[in-house]
């Protein structure tokens, strides 16, 4: 028999470092569970339009404008966000609150025009089962923006507060993380109902 | 004062000083304060089961009022729609309130015991996830109450559920009710995955894991990705009533087939998630009563993986009559039956395990044994429908009923009543009476038998499910009666369950630490737990901590009355995900009122989504934002944010 020993690990970190820690595995699973939720979205899609008769698109040819600017700025705003990150990660409060902010003023202009978008659309919600997934679609998307932009709000706020330091500000890349995926997750959408018509899917 | 940013861990042995320290820590605060704020997965693991043991007991009511109305031919019990009724509330409580939730109460208290560790990943999300659930229990039975349940079957097909042909708001109540519940399972699952690959104790490597954490890891993995799918589609059905919208309404275009698909996607994952954590109760149950360990530790660990994997490949099976591609319907065929050879190594596993055992046939053991054999029976039947053209014949008849009992009732409700034999002492320090255990398992078992065998003749005879009642000429009353009165000695087999529990928990023997002799450990502690669960953290070297004297493996020991004390707070340690080596020592949150708040703020916001009363929807999402902005704001004591700063 050999000797009971028990772990005697050397020094350890304490409490979440930098980006690490048990939070970043949460935001991971909600992420995962999320990705989940949009790619039913999409199956729906896929689904309905594989099975649907001609003419079912009721936009056979979308408008790229202003759908693709919009969808450059989403994507920059995640840079953008990744800026302030890296502020707080070197104790640049300054640069972080800038990164932070300028996420939260980009993907506000984003929800905007899309919003616009909406509003510009010939068909509405109840129109086809097209017009309900395009909204529906849209709009979970754009319910993940609003939750991203409090999330930025509030990270900018505590950042002003001065809660951080390279330490200790695991929220902040959980939240940045987040941000990140609610755009990835854009371009998804933004390839299925903008692009693949062109592909000539469900034309 | 900055706290370290490293630390070495001091060692020491467990003694009585340390854990009165711990104590001090750890314990919940008393009174009813600490009742609705506590993050003890022990407390919320309690909760769990007895609700979902509430609730398994209301699915019986209706069950029996069911079997009442079908025990002779014409009877006039019920309405026509109240009967409609009655069956979808028995299989909405059943699947959805009792059998995930009853699971998941007994993997929130048993996890962190087995693990080694001190409390889940993420304690108030822990509690949160109890609240939900219970909020949406309350809401689905308030539709039930005032006369809005569900009727359109658990898996409520459209065109039914639409608005045209059910005005009421039945399905409202459903389909919002569902999309609450997913929260719930979907926050859970998260916790269980992140507690299984992160809160280990050290040493307990990916291949130490005993096989109930194998059934619950692979169900919420499972859980996580396919609960959305659900969701979705009763939000989606929601929209289709409410908002005139087309998903699955032909005349906008839309396809009723997409229910389907999105319903079965999480449907077939769904029936193995309540199935996977109950075998791994008996994997991990069985051996200790036969006093070896289990034979094929791998192949079962292996098995209960890949038969999640082979789940997401046979959702379509529930659709072999809806006049899908042929060669569609020959793959997914194809994948149903083999889904069945790793089941079968479970059984021949827990076989064999018997076999070369010693078997102490006490009240969970035969629980465990029964199991294995109503399993055999429910996989025989289910390996019949799982080919196209017998389907064709069986499908929407009793048949299927009978084969969806065996497996439901043998597979989670027989290993949870032996799950509770079998830790109640550690759950509650009181032993069960065996004595009234023998009446309560031979009158389960028997009635269970004599109820549910005759429904697959009843099946073959043509008689089809869902059917309110029968004219005597079929000739299917004779076994309706017999059907119905078995149906009856099962259900006083339960109840005979839930009196042993209530009598035993307020006078039981007391129960001593280890009562059975067990091999993990859960059975190192004394019964129940204190709040901290491990004085001092465990480190472990082998699958079985408690059995190495006695299986004499001439391997480095396991150490459990000495290790971390990690005592400066309320504090534990987290490992790496395979190999289970220290990497962190983490505080952990204290009571908090957070999460029943925003469970609180989330039933509003579906009671007013429910009744679309626009004012009070925006003050729910609101409270929603306030109950999580209070829950997310960063906390000095976690070491989320700087002391030194603001
Ligand atoms: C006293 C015990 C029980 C009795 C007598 C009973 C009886 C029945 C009967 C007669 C039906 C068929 C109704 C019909 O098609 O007209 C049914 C359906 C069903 N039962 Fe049970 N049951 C019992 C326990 C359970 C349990 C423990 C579960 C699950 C864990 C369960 C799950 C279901 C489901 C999912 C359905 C299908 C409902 C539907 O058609 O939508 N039952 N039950």
């Amino acid at each position: 028999m050999a000797d009971a020993m028990p772990a005697a690990p050397g020094p350890l970190p304490v409490g979440p470092v930098g980006r690490r820690g048990l939070g970043q595995w949460g935001v991971g699973a909600l992420i995962a569970s999320e990705a989940a939720l949009f790619a039913y979205l999409l199956f729906a899609y896929f689904y309905a339009a594989a099975s649907a008769r001609p003419g079912w698109l009721l936009e056979p040819a979308p408008k790229l404008w202003p759908a693709l600017p919009n969808t450059l700025l989403l994507l920059s705003s995640s840079l953008v966000a990744w800026i302030g990150e890296k502020g707080v990660e070197r104790g640049r409060r300054a640069e972080a609150l800038t990164g932070l902010i300028g996420a939260f003023v980009m993907g506000a202009g984003f929800a905007a025009v899309q919003v616009y978008e909406w509003s510009i659309k010939p068909y509405r919600l109840g129109t086809s089962s097209y017009a309900a997934l395009y909204f529906t679609t849209t709009g979970f998307h754009m319910a993940h923006v609003v939750a991203g932009l409090v999330i930025l709000a509030m990270l900018a706020l505590w950042v002003a507060l001065d809660f951080f330091s390279p330490r200790r500000r695991i929220v902040v890349s959980a939240g940045v993380l987040y941000w990140h995926f609610v755009d990835a997750v854009w371009l998804l959408v933004f390839a299925t109902y903008y692009l693949t018509p062109y592909l000539g899917f469900a034309r | 004062m900055t706290p370290a940013a490293l630390r070495v861990p001091a060692i020491d042995d467990d003694t009585p000083e340390l854990r009165a320290r711990l104590h001090a820590i750890w314990a919940t605060t008393p009174g009813w304060k600490g009742w609705f704020t506590t993050v003890d997965h022990k407390e919320i693991g309690i909760r769990y089961i007895v609700t979902a043991f509430v609730l398994l007991a209301l699915g019986g009511v209706e069950a029996l009022a069911i079997r009442l109305q079908l025990a002779g031919p014409d009877l006039r019990l019920m309405t026509p729609e109240q009967f409609n009724i009655f069956f979808s509330m028995h299989g909405m409580t059943m699947i959805f309130l009792y059998s995930s939730p009853v699971l998941s109460g007994f993997s929130n208290y048993l996890w962190p015991l087995l693990l080694g560790a001190r409390d889940m990943a993420f304690p108030r999300l822990n509690a949160f996830s109890y609240w939900v659930y219970l909020a949406a229990a309350l809401f689905l039975y308030t539709g039930f109450l005032t006369g809005n349940g569900p009727n359109d079957g658990w898996f409520n097909y459209v065109p039914y559920a639409e608005r045209q042909y059910n005005p009421g708001l039945n399905q409202d109540f459903y389909a919002l009710g569902m999309v609450l519940l997913g929260i719930s399972t979907a926050v859970g699952a998260a916790n269980f995955v992140v507690t299984a690959f992160k809160m280990r104790a050290p040493g307990m490597s990916i291949d130490r894991l005993p096989i109930l954490i194998w059934g619950t890891l692979t169900a919420s993995v499972a859980n996580l990705v396919v609960v959305p799918a659900v969701s979705l589609a009763f939000f989606l059905l929601w929209l289709d009533r409410q908002f005139g919208t087309s998903f699955f309404r032909p005349a906008g275009g839309g396809q009723p087939l997409l229910w389907q698909h999105l319903f079965w996607l999480f449907g077939h994952p769904w029936v193995y998630a309540i199935v996977l954590p109950a075998m791994g109760m008996v994997s991990d149950g069985l051996p200790v009563f036969c006093r070896r360990p289990l034979v094929g530790y791998s192949l079962v660990a292996l098995s209960t993986v890949a038969t999640m994997i082979l789940g997401f490949g046979v959702w379509v099976h529930h659709m072999f009559a809806t006049g899908l591609p042929g060669l569609s319907l020959s793959f997914f065929s194809g994948a149903s039956i083999v889904i069945t050879v790793p089941s079968a190594v479970a059984v021949f596993a827990w076989l064999a395990t018997i076999w070369t055992g010693r078997p102490v046939r006490s009240t969970a053991f035969l629980f465990f044994a029964a199991m294995i054999l109503l399993f055999v029976i429910g996989g025989v039947s289910g390996f019949m429908t799982a080919s196209v053209p017998v389907d064709w014949q069986l499908t929407d008849t009793y048949f299927v009923v009978a084969h969806l009992h065996y497996v439901l009732i043998g597979i989670n409700v027989f290993p949870v009543v032996g799950a509770t034999y079998f830790w109640f002492p550690k759950l509650t320090g009181r032993m069960m009476d065996e004595r009234l255990g023998r009446w309560n398992f031979w009158t389960m078992f028997l009635g269970f038998n004599l109820g549910f065998l005759p429904m697959h003749l009843i099946g073959l005879f043509g008689m089809p499910r869902r059917v309110w009642t029968y004219p005597a000429e079929m000739g299917w009353s004779a076994l309706n009666m017999i059907t119905t009165i078995g149906s009856f000695a099962f259900a006083i087999g339960v109840l005979l369950f839930f009196v042993n529990v209530a009598k035993s928990w307020r006078a039981g023997a007391l129960a001593p630490a280890d009562p059975w002799g067990g091999s993990t450990l859960e059975w190192a502690l004394p019964s129940p737990p204190a709040p901290y669960n491990f004085a001092v953290i465990p480190t472990i070297a082998s699958r079985h901590p408690l059995w190495e004297e006695a299986l004499d493996e001439n391997t480095p020991r396991s150490t459990i009355t000495r290790g971390m004390m990690l005592d400066t707070g309320k504090e534990t340690v987290t490992t790496t995900p395979l190999d289970a080596i220290p990497d962190r020592i983490v505080e952990m949150p204290c009571d908090s009122w957070a999460p029943l708040l925003l469970a609180v703020a989330l039933g509003i916001l579906f009671v007013a989504l429910l009744l679309k009363l626009w004012l009070a929807i925006a003050l729910g999402a609101l409270l929603v934002l306030g109950a999580l902005i209070l829950w997310l704001w960063p906390q000095r004591r976690l070491l989320e944010r700087e002391p030194a700063h603001g």
